[in-house]
């Protein structure tokens, strides 16, 4: 606010004198020219006349010739006086606007009221670097799950398109450099509510001084950071950044799953992602030769999982020295017949177009598909504004870094217990996956949501209050339609992490629960807010575990203990002559 | 040599000046207090005030908090007379005037004050 206010005062210097020199002129010469009053005796204006008419004159009010009509003498002063004081006050207000829209000036004013908004946040916060299509994913997805963030991006325009979006929550953001430490310091950075950090500009080298800077300046703070080659991953995980995505190595890998274990791909799939297609509507990926273009940093990644996988891949490049391609390469772009046919599209079950330019790898897509309509078609998709036209191409399965990265760190951020629940299932085998898979289709038709719950007295009273009056509660209980207790809601518990930190998956609907257990499940959002509801309302878990009622008020609880004194019996029995 | 700080220090050092000469004199005989030395003194007051606009260095905010004060004490002073010569039947009085010369006093030891602050800030830096 200083800063402004010094800035704005010394900008206004020079105008400013102009003004009051102006109005010093005028005034000493009107009062030292002799005039005549309306009787036609000499007068002299005073300086309280003199510097009322030169207020109204300067600023072209202009009452007249007050108090006695001027003499000529007066009148070729004021001439001189109206021009001086009027263009010196032309020359200060001008400068006055050419100062507020000075794009400096605006900018120190962006500053200034976004670090405001950044010292006023009180509720735990991401800071978030880069607001690229990953970066705009992940705003939108944490304002929708109630998380609060702070965005900063060099590109102005972008900031200013936030700004005109519909969130649910206030997000301060600002266009300045990330890499500059005051930045991410105003940013809140060093702020007790700030929970991470989360660098996801399009460059390897900016994110990995975000990460380093937060390392050193807030060294608890977890960062998760976007790498897109190898070098840099190595590089930022050297100094304990704790999560580091490569959305090429990520894709490559869930591909290659497809392939060995489709039910493990889809369980990946339903959990990780934010889409609404139908339940189990993937096309599996035929095993035979696929064609690869471009060798770039995906093509690497793809081909590498591919050939671990023991699919053979025919690689087409344009730059072979460069991307130091491997022996055979065919050389040229994909996007004519005539490499295609030489690397065997005729004979090839898929395609993969993964150059780095959407035109080229549209063209690849409807040329191949021209040679062979029955390929498996997957394409990698560079720009978020070419969504509609990979939509309209008959393509199988697309790859959008910016969305895949943006999706693994909303969870990450949601649903910690989530990546916790995926290392656990990527060591089992693909009958376990069939298993879960047909768990989820017999209780749901769309895919799952999934959503964590931690038994503890603030998440989930009501289990701790019966639980302290020494009724076990079981997890079968949970899953219990509170509405209806025959029936249970559509959802299935994927993961259990008790409070001595012992994991199961897939738990049985007899474990007990026990207070700081973590609970991992899948299914209908509606089926969220009934387990909620169970869980805190002690009447309603209470119905659901012994099928009776509790006496609520206290009139009909002190009746009700008189009751079982009279019957001698104690409140279990009348439990059990219920059921 | 800075043409500004000859500018700066001209201006405060006129200030000072001019309040000084309107200030001598018997306190509440109108014949010794000039009204043209008055408007000059408020004139430059005003000026020196907005030269040391900006000035974000810790000396620079009290030289402009001490030429504040003057503008106000200044300003006060010519209401009063404006006041007595134009909207009161009694005219200019000698009490009148005293309040004029003393308040215009006020504006004298805050003047002085600025030009020891600038004094001082010279021979610190012996620039």
């Amino acid at each position: 606010m200083h800063n402004l206010l010094y800035l704005l005062l010394r900008r206004m210097r020079l105008p400013l004198i102009a003004v009051i020199l102006a109005y010093a002129i005028s005034m000493i010469g009107l009062v030292l020219i002799p005039g005549v009053d309306d009787q036609g005796n000499p007068w002299q204006m005073s300086f309280f006349h003199a510097f009322y008419f030169v207020s109204f004159m300067g600023s072209t009010i202009g009452f007249g010739e007050i108090p006695y009509p001027f003499t000529d003498p007066q009148r070729i002063w004021t001439t001189v006086g109206m021009y001086m004081t009027v263009i010196a006050w032309l020359y200060a207000i001008g400068s006055l606007f050419s100062v507020l829209q000075d794009p400096a000036f605006k900018r120190i004013v962006a500053f200034t009221k976004f670090t405001r908004e950044v010292k006023a946040l009180r509720e735990p916060f991401y800071l978030i670097c880069g607001l690229g299509d990953a970066g705009h994913l992940v705003i939108r997805e944490l304002a929708a799950h109630n998380i609060r963030s702070v965005i900063i991006d060099r590109d102005d325009s972008k900031i200013q398109l936030l700004r005109l979006e519909d969130l649910p929550l206030v997000v301060p953001g600002i266009s300045a450099d990330v890499t500059n430490t005051s930045t991410l310091v105003a940013s809140g950075l060093q702020k007790p509510e700030c929970q991470g950090v989360v660098a996801l500009t399009g460059s390897d080298h900016i994110n990995m001084t975000v990460a380093i800077t937060s390392k050193l300046l807030a060294p608890g703070l977890p960062v998760i950071c976007r790498a897109e080659s190898h070098d840099s991953q190595d590089n930022i995980a050297s100094f304990g950044t704790d999560y580091i995505i490569n959305p090429f190595d990520s894709f490559a890998k869930r591909f290659a799953m497809m392939f060995q274990s489709p039910s493990m791909y889809l369980v990946y799939e339903w959990m990780t992602s934010i889409h609404e297609s139908p339940l189990t509507d993937f096309a599996k990926p035929p095993k035979g030769t696929w064609v690869l273009c471009g060798y770039g940093r995906f093509g690497k990644a793809v081909q590498e999982s591919l050939s671990f996988k023991g699919i053979r891949t025919a690689i087409i490049e344009a730059d072979i020295a460069k991307t130091e391609a491997p022996e055979g390469t065919i050389e040229g772009r994909g996007t004519e017949a005539i490499t295609l046919y030489e690397a065997g599209i005729e004979q090839a079950v898929g395609l993969i177009a993964g150059t780095d330019d959407d035109a080229n790898n549209l063209s690849i897509v409807m040329t191949a598909l021209k040679l062979n309509k029955d390929l498996f078609i997957v394409a990698r998709q560079n720009l978020s504004t070419n969504d509609t036209l990979f939509a309209a191409a008959d393509i199988d399965i697309i790859m959008q870094s910016g969305r895949l990265i943006g999706q693994r760190v909303v969870d990450m951020i949601t649903t910690p217990l989530l990546a916790d629940f995926l290392r656990m299932a990527r060591d089992q085998n693909e009958e376990w996956a069939n298993v879960l898979v047909s768990r989820v289709v017999g209780v749901l038709d769309k895919p799952p949501e999934s959503w964590v719950m931690t038994i503890s007295q603030e998440h989930t009273p009501a289990i701790l209050e019966l639980l302290n009056r020494g009724c076990p509660t079981m997890l079968g209980d949970l899953l219990t339609d509170p509405r209806d207790i025959t029936a249970s809601l559509p959802c299935v518990a994927l993961y259990i992490k008790h409070a001595n930190n012992i994991e199961v998956l897939l738990p049985e609907n007899e474990t007990p629960l026990q207070d700081g257990d973590q609970l991992l499940f899948c299914g209908e959002a509606d089926a969220e807010t009934h387990m909620h509801w169970s869980a805190r309302n002690l009447h309603a878990l209470n119905y659901i575990c012994s099928g009776y009622d509790l006496p609520s008020g206290s009139l009909w609880r002190w009746l009700e203990t008189r009751k079982q004194r009279r019957k001698g019996a104690d409140p279990d029995m009348a439990r059990d002559m219920q059921e | 040599m800075n043409l500004e700080k000859v500018f700066f220090a001209f201006f405060i050092v006129l200030a000072l000046t001019l309040n000084f000469g309107f200030f001598l004199g018997d306190l509440d005989d109108p014949n010794h207090h000039n009204v043209y030395e008055l408007y000059a003194a408020l004139v430059v007051s005003l000026i020196a005030t907005v030269m040391k606009f900006g000035d974000r260095a810790h000396i620079g905010a009290v030289l402009l908090a001490t030429s504040l004060v003057a503008d106000l004490q200044l300003i006060a002073a010519v209401v009063v007379w404006t006041l007595a010569v134009h909207a009161s039947d009694a005219g200019l009085t000698p009490s009148t005037m005293a309040s004029i010369v003393s308040l215009s006093a006020g504006a004298l030891l805050a003047n002085i004050t600025s030009v020891v602050i600038l004094v001082t800030e010279t021979v610190m830096f012996r620039r």
